[in-house]
């Protein structure tokens, strides 16, 4: 194949032989992708896409307004620039390339999004049990039209009210686990003659002698609803909310659905960027290899890669805690590192990974692991020496912080356990659920915050979300904090 | 196979929706900002948009979150000089830590600042502000047409359609077609019950049952609607009168307004322009500037030029009233008029033109506003203030007030101007 041009000015004719050059040698690496669909957008779009968090089309709230007012004013000023792409989870997968790229900006562009990005879409676990990548568009379409008609219907100011409440409760709109599928008809019909033939084998006619059980210990069973405490706060309304009408509960649904679409998102930072670092690194060093692109465009590659891929130190200035894409891409290539050139401490810390093939642990990586468990399984001490990566303690009982541990002997395992525990769900947000359900009662509704190592919830915003929850719950909210020991620790209301 | 696709040309303010949201929920506080921003600037910045400030704490959308305090451990990069077990002083005393960074959405964020736009700025300016006493109308060029309803006819889009109207017809034609029949139904009852009675053989009988349900049949085939029932309501274009008005505005430039004072008035009067050519197209405007001798100008010399002299409030009625005759004859005009004034007038000229202001413009005008601007530390009234606040106890077509300073510019014209409730 003959060297591709290189220039400042991408024409569409040039993407279209980047994207093929990329495409093949992404196909040698046997990277399996949706299939890609490019847009060029201009920086307005790119703002446009920005409020809506990356989608291309989303139902109006004056959030969103909120949203893009913020960015276009920091975008204006100067005290921000815009991302060089959005990618959307969807199949096709969708890139959005800002139209002010260089051409090598570009092709590192469609190498990130469109086969780094891609690829991990249509591999990770947790977006394989949680998006639809074939749906989501679609679905988007149904929620806005959906969201329009309601306000056309019920008046603006109705629906503003619950799609409010329902973002205060965003977070807890989002199963960590799928739920068991309703049984359809038919095995419900076998699972009934399946009993009845189960009885029949064991007949006895003994025990119809045996008196019936006591009729009270059943309504004591039945009181308790739900009978195991719920954590999608959003689902155990849009169920049972007593107040809400259908088309309310449609909406909360929709929120809900949006919230369960970027959860997976949400658990992958690190790995999802680190994961596309890597490949636009390795694909782009291919076609260098094969001659295809020449130093020029090599030298400005890098320097944008290095760009990406910089950790500043936490007395530096411009550190904004930890970059995903530095550590993301220096645990990718650490990974390669192990596979391909062990040392002792490696074949010590990674016995199954040293020696093997990078390529498949890579992937195997890829495909089993979230934030939490990729650290914690794969940052090897080698990555906590060069990021001189040390854990700091803050307990609310001493006066002073205190440095827990560092880059030695000591110290690696417990700064590996505290960065993974870092990206954990519990650590970022409370435990709050949904515990009890006053059926036959006043209808109150019962939420337990299961304190995680005495930390507080904010207290006003607490009650402003409580008054949210009361909102779509239309009787008494109660929050109860409970510490560790399962005593209950604080406790605050809402009544309508 | 992979798509590459130019979306450069599709819509670029899709979130334009999203952002009139936002500015409707935060109205009140846009409205507040507005009012500032008329205070603070010049007579040309008047027009601009502008930067609005909306407490963080007023558009933060909640969610639970940790609070400073607890358990926390923080890992960062960068580590040059610890080891373990080295103690470090708390950040600011408090206890905060990362909870702390964490929580700070709220509080620690500065104010949200966004700017609007020209229009949003006029649209917000000039909200329930109109013209006061707007009645009297005259027909002009006829180019406004009005729907007119004009009975009803057979055919019309299904939007149109006057259901009691159709019902009306309906029930008409089927009492119409239905009373033949219903008449020979009732003969043939009474043939029948007769031929019962008498004993007739069972074929005659049968013959006459099978004509009583004929004819019940042929009853209730009758359609109950009918194509021909449809009436559709119609209507027709009129000419529809268009209110016509033209706005004179007169101010005085002599040496006694000093700069303060004519800024002052101006700004009134850039107020007063923008709500006009904003509201109505089809208001004239007349600027009258006067020393001891009025001029009509254009609106550019009106607001930028300077120049000084004497004064003579009267000139400047007198070319207005003389204006007024001989373009706006006052059966097809609404006449208003604004004036601005520090109110220092000699000799006779206060009272000669309060009697002149009488008896000759306030007959020919719907409004006449007068806007005193007094110096800073006076107390008293001016002269001409003392002649006008006569008028203004038995006419209920003019309006004064005094203005010191620019805040208070915004409010008074509120006044002035605003909508009238109905009552």
């Amino acid at each position: 194949m003959s060297p591709l041009p290189h220039g400042p000015e991408w024409e569409f004719e040039l993407l279209e032989h980047y994207d093929q050059a990329i495409a093949e040698t992404a196909a040698e690496f046997g990277l399996d992708t949706y299939r890609n669909q490019v847009e060029i957008i201009s920086s307005e779009q790119m703002l446009d896409a920005y409020a809506s968090s990356g989608l291309p089309l989303g139902y109006p709230h004056w959030s969103y307004g909120k949203a893009f007012i913020r960015h276009e004013q920091a975008y204006r000023r100067g005290y921000q620039g815009l991302a060089y792409e959005i990618v959307i989870n969807s199949d096709p997968c969708i890139a959005y390339l800002m139209e002010e790229n260089s051409l090598m900006m570009q092709a590192l562009v469609i190498a990130h999004a469109s086969y780094g990005h891609n690829s991990f879409f249509k591999g990770n676990y947790l977006f394989r049990q949680f998006t639809q990548a074939d749906a989501i568009l679609d679905y988007l379409v149904f929620a806005r039209r959906y969201v329009t008609e309601c306000e056309e219907r019920y008046g603006m100011a109705e629906v503003e009210e619950v799609l409010d409440s329902c973002h205060a409760l965003m977070e807890y709109g989002v199963d960590r686990y799928r739920r068991p599928q309703a049984p359809s008809a038919r095995e419900k019909e076998a699972r009934r003659t399946e009993l009845a033939e189960h009885r029949r084998l064991q007949f006895n006619d003994l025990w119809r002698t045996v008196p019936p059980a006591a009729a009270a210990d059943k309504a004591v069973a039945s009181t308790v609803f739900p009978e195991e405490p719920e954590e999608n706060i959003l689902y155990f309304i849009e169920k049972h909310s007593p107040r809400l009408g259908p088309w309310q509960r449609e909406l909360v649904r929709i929120v809900r659905k949006l919230a369960q679409y970027f959860y997976p998102q949400t658990q992958t930072k690190v790995m999802n960027e680190g994961w596309a670092t890597f490949w636009h690194y390795t694909l782009i060093n291919r076609l260098y290899d094969k001659r295809l692109v020449d130093d020029a465009f090599m030298i400005e590659f890098l320097h944008s890669h290095t760009n990406v891929v910089t950790q500043r130190g936490f007395d530096q200035e411009g550190y904004h805690g930890i970059n995903p894409y530095a550590l993301g891409f220096a645990m990718m290539q650490d990974i390669r590192r192990v596979c391909e050139q062990p040392t002792e401490e490696d074949r010590e810390w990674f016995p199954e990974l040293a020696g093997s093939d990078w390529q498949k642990s890579l992937d195997f990586a890829m495909r089993n692991f979230k934030d939490e468990s990729f650290i914690a399984q794969y940052l090897s001490p080698k990555l906590i020496r060069d990021f001189r990566l040390f854990v700091v303690a803050d307990h609310a009982s001493k006066a002073e912080l205190e440095v827990d541990s560092i880059h030695d002997d000591q110290g690696y395992r417990r700064v590996r356990r505290m960065l993974a525990e870092h990206y954990k769900r519990e650590n970022l947000l409370p435990d709050i659920q949904v515990t009890r359900y006053e059926r036959d009662g006043d209808r109150s509704l019962l939420l337990r915050n299961q304190i995680y190592r005495g930390r507080p919830l904010v207290d006003e915003e607490a009650n402003e979300v409580l008054r949210h929850l009361g909102r779509l719950w239309g009787f008494p909210v109660r929050l109860e904090a409970v510490d560790a020991e399962g005593r209950v620790d604080g406790y605050r209301e809402w009544r309508p | 196979m992979n798509y590459l696709i130019d979306r450069r040309l599709n819509g670029r303010n899709r979130s334009a929706v999203n952002r009139e949201r936002f500015i409707r929920r935060y109205k009140d506080h846009i409205r507040r900002a507005v009012k500032d921003m008329v205070a603070e600037r010049s007579i040309k910045e008047m027009v601009q948009g502008g930067d609005v400030k909306v407490p963080a704490r007023d558009i933060s959308e909640p969610g639970f979150r940790y609070g400073a305090g607890g358990d926390w451990e923080i890992v960062s990069p960068g580590n040059k000089q610890f080891v373990r077990g080295d103690k470090i002083p708390r950040p600011d005393g408090g206890a905060s830590g990362s909870g702390g960074r964490e929580a700070g959405s709220g509080q620690s964020m500065d104010d949200f600042v966004f700017s609007l736009s020209r229009d949003e700025f006029l649209n917000i300016f000039f909200e329930d502000l109109e013209l006061p006493n707007l009645m009297r109308t005259a027909m002009a060029e006829a180019e406004d047409k009005k729907l007119v309803r004009a009975g009803y006819v057979k055919d019309g889009t299904p939007c149109n359609l006057s259901v009691p109207k159709t019902m009306k017809t309906a029930l008409a034609r089927r009492v119409a077609l239905g009373g033949p029949l219903r008449e020979e139904l009732e003969q043939a009852c009474a043939e029948l019950e007769e031929a019962t009675r008498a004993g007739h053989s069972p074929a005659r009988l049968a013959l006459l049952e099978g004509r009583v349900d004929d004819l019940k049949a042929r009853l209730t085939r009758l359609p109950f609607l009918d194509d021909v029932d449809l009436r559709y309501r119609y209507r027709v274009a009129v000419p529809a009168p268009v209110a016509r008005a033209v706005m004179f505005c007169l101010m005085d430039v002599s040496a006694s307004m000093d700069e303060r004072k004519k800024d002052l008035a101006k700004r009134f009067f850039t107020l007063l322009y923008l709500f006009l050519t904003r509201k109505y197209e089809r208001v004239e405007l007349v600027f009258i500037r006067h020393t001891d001798e009025a001029q009509e100008v254009d609106e550019d010399t009106f607001f930028y030029d300077t120049q000084s002299g004497g004064t003579v409030v009267y000139s400047a009625l007198e070319l207005m009233q003389q204006i007024c005759v001989a373009r706006y004859a006052s059966s097809d005009w609404n006449v208003y008029a604004a004036q601005a004034s520090d109110g220092d007038a000699f000799g006779a000229d206060p009272a000669k033109s309060s009697r002149f202001l009488r008896e000759q413009l306030l007959p020919l005008a719907r409004y006449f506003a007068y806007i005193e601007v007094p110096d800073e530390n006076q107390t008293g009234a001016s002269s001409l203030w003392a002649e006008y606040g006569e008028i203004q106890s038995h006419s209920r077509n003019f309006a004064m007030t005094r203005v010191a300073r620019p805040q208070d510019i915004y409010p008074v014209f509120c006044d002035l101007f605003r909508k009238e409730k109905v009552a």
